[in-house]
């Protein structure tokens, strides 16, 4: 009967330890290019427009810099995100919690 | 000096290495099915083709045109693939469960499978990609020219203007053979893929090695370099908001969007783990493309005269600084930038073409059972044949009409615009269920038309093709349909104009249409296959039944997918329904499952056309659907009931166990009665016996022939008691007895009843509250009297209080009367509160016993009758009954 009817399957409130950290990181997979945009539109706000300009050297560090950073949060993310375990929306396979 | 000659053989030397590696990366494919070569690397490296001939050259001249905004053409792809949890994995689980060949594909197969969609968007690649070839002939052109331009180099201008046919002419080859050597069932290039990566290895050499010679070999450092740069022009650039925003914008959608892009990142992914890699390798791969650009364009601008070409300054750098073997490398660079590109964009647009246009075009013009008697192999392949070498004639087309004169960077951006136009669709298509064909397509077709009108016409130059007076004043002098200031807006850069009119309108109407209209039962159905990837896998039916042989199946699929694949799938099939040989039943999974194996060679739509073609267009229809749902919706049902009945059987099992265990202490209550009643029996029977045997002896005085006759009396009287209780309980448990109704006071009923019992007031004593009990009743007066004075006699039996006491209390209700008899012994455990109404029962202590504890039985019975009841009360501190009886007796069944 499994996956035959919606209403048999049980939403899991509250996970084990192991499962809960693959949600959070699968959660900060999700918001990572949210905060990658916003940071890559910051130079926008730079004071271009002031007395000495902004040195092309800073942006150079600064666009480069980011970069590097999202990379390495990215790297790090891909690594520790388990790719072929279930979806959240789909809990069968992570919380076969026994039939209350 | 560099010969001619000499470039020629390292060109040809290159391109004959990357024959080898292709080669070589196929038959390692074919032996061990390719496992070995589909590992991240090669894919995050394959995923290179992003960076064109246009970057390779171009980013440099962008730079030192427009300072630091050329990175947003990596940025946007940076943001994306950062992303990749949202996006490419789905687009990624997507291309794998429906065998997805192109965007165009993609597009059509999510809108139900629709033949125009797919038309529509693979005009629409075409038509963006082909300036892009032409661009990548342009840049292998010039990058010839510039060797050619060198003093003493030896060859006349004319040589290498034939170079781009040349190319062309090439490049058609490499691709004819490796990219339409098979018709894989996963549309997989294996070495078409190696080659790329390999190529994707010397551009970022070639560039990192520029660079390197820049600011190492130039420069004398970072520091140095860093201080040049802030010296140079680039000191005064500042972003241009609207541009830095949209052009990020554009060049990340064009990473989901483009058709090599989408060749390379889902077409060709083999592990979904693979772009976990590339999520953060791909990044790291354009950061390093693009670190030196700046470097080595400020040097340019600084060695060079002001007339040289930004655009090619990786090659004119090393040129002037005499490093010719850097200049060879570079140009290798440039090379393999362009050869690459354009390999995999004709390998994307040929699919398209052949499997959305020339397939349906073919099936429908040999309309009766060309999936059975056409060379369907044939066709496809010679199809995709066609394709390749049209397509790259349209690119050198493109070249030589334009002149090969914009700066290359304009080229790429209009070109990317042009693609873009797919988003909308993409995104709604695998994120939102309700978007449908008819929205999809509009959105489409007006994105289309607006870059087509403000970007791609007036690319041409003023008078080409829309003339100066139309630029400057629109049609017909409607101002505001200028082609660079819609709606009078002309504030715009004419890229992030068009980019940003074209989505507006575009996502405008899919959305508003698809709200407004109704999509049709394949849309729907693939529409939840698509948005709910992750939740069911299983493929959805979208067959019903049909009139189809296997044989016939297995006929057309061994002609699109080849004999031992088709065989080998029809025998698995076949086994899985536990069939001998090679022809399954065909059901509609069976259709189903061979469908989408099929799209994965001449995409969904064809697919669907050709199964359709030999099931007679069975395909799923509204009421199949409902048929479906009305399924699962029984399954649910029946599952409900089943849990209901079982809830059910259980509360009956539980009655029966109670049932049961009351059963079991009944027994055993009779049976500790039946020999307590024949001791009793047997006890006056045994002096009536023996007193009667002494009366016949007839030895005895008058005096004690009375005592014995009064004995015998006396115990046959007992006897006749035991008898009449037993048998006044059979008549009133059979609804025999018959009732005698009269009308009186609860008060006289009560009075008779504690008089009869006799108990003496030291024995018992009794409180009555008078008042309570002027209630006026009708019923069986002398039944209900037996039933009082059971219970006072019960009371002054068994109270084993100290001072015995008795309460009586009644109680009128509307209907009924309820008179309680609460005496202050020791209250009953719950076990007694239920065996004291049933037959036989009596309380452990024998020792008082007058009864054969029948009395409180019998009470019930005759309350019963009188449409009444007594029960036991418990929580009173003691022993205690209530008799509940109506004001007016109701005739109990009789």
């Amino acid at each position: 009967m499994t996956g035959a009817a919606p209403e048999g399957r049980r939403r899991v409130a509250y996970l084990e330890r192991g499962t809960y950290r693959q949600r959070r990181y699968r959660d900060a997979a999700r918001i990572l290019p949210l905060f990658a945009t916003v940071l890559f539109l910051l130079p926008l706000f730079w004071p271009w427009d002031d007395a000495p300009g902004v040195r092309p050297s800073v942006t150079i560090v600064y666009l480069f810099g980011l970069w590097l950073v999202l990379i390495g949060l990215t790297a790090l993310l891909s690594r520790r995100i388990r790719i072929d375990a279930p979806e959240s929306e789909n809990p069968a396979g992570v919380a076969e919690a026994p039939e209350a | 000096m560099i010969s001619f000659n000499l470039l020629i053989a390292v060109s040809l030397g290159y391109v004959a290495f990357l024959f080898l590696v292709a080669f070589a990366a196929e038959r390692r494919a074919r032996r061990d099915r390719g496992q070995w070569l589909r590992n991240p690397l090669v894919y995050t490296l394959s995923l290179s083709i992003y960076c064109t001939a246009w970057t390779f050259y171009g980013a440099v001249g962008y730079a030192a045109r427009s300072g630091f905004e050329y990175l947003t053409i990596y940025l946007g792809p940076t943001i994306v693939m950062i992303g990749w949890w949202w996006i490419l994995r789905k687009l990624v689980r997507i291309g794998k469960t429906q065998r997805i060949t192109s965007v165009a594909d993609l597009i059509s197969s999510r809108f139900g499978k629709s033949t125009a969609l797919g038309v529509l968007v693979t005009l629409l690649a075409v038509a963006g990609t082909t300036p892009y070839i032409a661009l990548q002939l342009q840049s292998v052109t010039q990058s010839l020219a510039v060797f050619a331009a060198q003093p003493g180099s030896g060859w006349d201008a004319g040589e290498f203007e034939g170079a781009a046919i040349w190319i062309a002419v090439g490049l058609a080859l490499f691709t004819l053979i490796f990219g339409t050597r098979n018709l894989d069932v996963n549309e997989r290039h294996h070495g078409v893929v190696m080659a790329i990566a390999v190529e994707a290895v010397v551009k970022l050499f070639a560039l990192i090695a520029v660079g390197v010679f820049v600011v190492w070999g130039m420069a004398g450092g970072v520091s140095e370099m860093l201080a040049r740069i802030d010296a140079s022009a680039i000191a005064d650039w500042q972003p241009v908001p609207h541009r830095w925003v949209g052009l990020i914008f554009l060049s990340g959608a064009a990473l989901l969007t483009l058709p090599r892009m989408f060749q390379v990142m889902v077409v060709e992914n083999a592990d979904e783990k693979h772009l976990a890699t590339a999520s953060w390798a791909f990044p790291l791969y354009v950061l390093a493309m693009s670190l030196f650009v700046v470097p080595i364009a400020v040097t340019g601008l600084n060695l060079l005269p002001d007339a040289a070409n930004p655009d090619l300054f990786v090659l004119t750098i090393p040129l002037a600084t005499g490093n010719e073997s850097l200049a060879i490398l570079s140009f290798l660079g440039g090379f393999s930038s362009a050869t690459s590109m354009v390999i995999v964009a004709t390998i994307a647009l040929a699919t398209m073409v052949s499997n959305h246009i020339i397939a349906p075009i073919w099936l429908s013009s040999t309309q009766t059972g060309a999936a059975l008697s056409g060379d369907v192999r044939g066709v496809i392949v010679m199809s995709r044949r066609i394709s390749i070498a049209v397509i790259l004639a349209l690119g050198y087309l493109y070249f030589r009409l334009s002149g090969g004169g914009a700066a290359l960077a304009s080229i790429g951006l209009i070109s990317f615009a042009g693609v873009v136009q797919v988003l909308p669709a993409m995104i709604a298509g695998i994120f939102w269920r309700g978007a449908n064909r008819i929205g999809a397509g509009t959105g489409i077709v007006i994105g289309f038309a607006i870059w087509a009108w403000t970007l791609f016409l007036p690319s041409f130059g003023a008078g080409a093709v829309l003339s100066e007076a139309v630029m400057a004043e629109g049609p017909f002098g409607w101002g505001w349909l200028q082609p660079y200031g819609l709606f009078g807006i002309t504030g715009l850069d004419p890229v992030v104009h068009t980019v940003f009119w074209s989505m507006f309108f575009n996502t405008g109407a899919l959305v508003t249409l698809s709200v407004l209209t109704f999509p049709n039962p394949i849309e729907r159905l693939q529409g939840a296959q698509f948005v709910n990837v992750f939740e069911n896998s299983a493929g959805a039916r979208t067959w019903a039944q049909s009139a189809a042989r296997a044989e016939d199946l297995l006929i057309m699929a061994q002609r699109i997918i080849g004999h031992a694949e088709a065989q080998a799938m029809f025998r698995q099939e076949a086994r899985a329904q536990g069939i001998d040989g090679y022809l399954p039943e065909v059901t509609p999974d069976l259709i189903g499952r061979l469908e989408r194996m099929l799209a994965g060679s001449v995409g969904a739509a064809t697919a669907h056309a050709m199964v359709g073609q030999l099931t007679g267009s069975a395909a799923v229809s509204v009421e199949d659907l409902i048929a479906v749902a009305d399924e699962t919706a029984q399954i649910v049902e029946y599952s409900n009931r089943l849990e209901a009945k079982s809830a059910e059987q259980e509360r009956t099992a539980r009655a029966l166990r109670e049932a049961n265990e009351k059963l079991t202490a009944i027994s055993i209550q009779k049976d500790a009665f039946l020999s307590q009643v024949s001791h009793e029996l047997r006890t006056p029977m045994t002096s009536i016996r023996s007193f009667s045997e002494i009366l016949r002896e007839g030895e005895i005085d008058a005096e004690a022939r009375a005592r014995f006759a009064g004995i015998i009396h006396q115990e046959s009287t007992r006897l006749t008691r035991l008898l009449d209780d037993l048998l006044d309980l059979s008549y009133l448990e059979n609804g025999q007895v018959q009732l005698d109704l009269g009308r009186g006071s609860l008060a006289d009923v009560l009075d008779r009843a504690v008089m009869a019992a006799g108990v003496p007031g030291d024995r018992l004593a009794l409180r009555r509250d008078s008042a309570s009990e002027r209630v006026q009743i009708e019923t069986d007066l002398e039944r209900l009297t037996q039933v009082f004075i059971n219970l006072i006699t019960n009371a002054a039996k068994y109270c084993d209080a100290d001072r015995p006491e008795l309460v009586i209390r009644a109680r009128a209700g509307a209907e009924t009367c309820e008179v309680d008899f609460i005496d202050n012994g020791t209250p009953l455990d719950a076990e007694a509160q239920v065996l004291i109404f049933e037959k036989f029962s009596r309380l452990a202590d024998e020792g008082k016993a007058g009864g054969a504890g029948l009395g409180l039985a019998i009470c019930r019975q005759i309350m019963e009758s009188l449409g009444g009841g007594i029960s036991y009360l418990p929580g009173q501190g003691g022993p205690a009954f209530r008799v509940t009886l109506r004001h007016r007796a109701r005739m109990a069944a009789q």
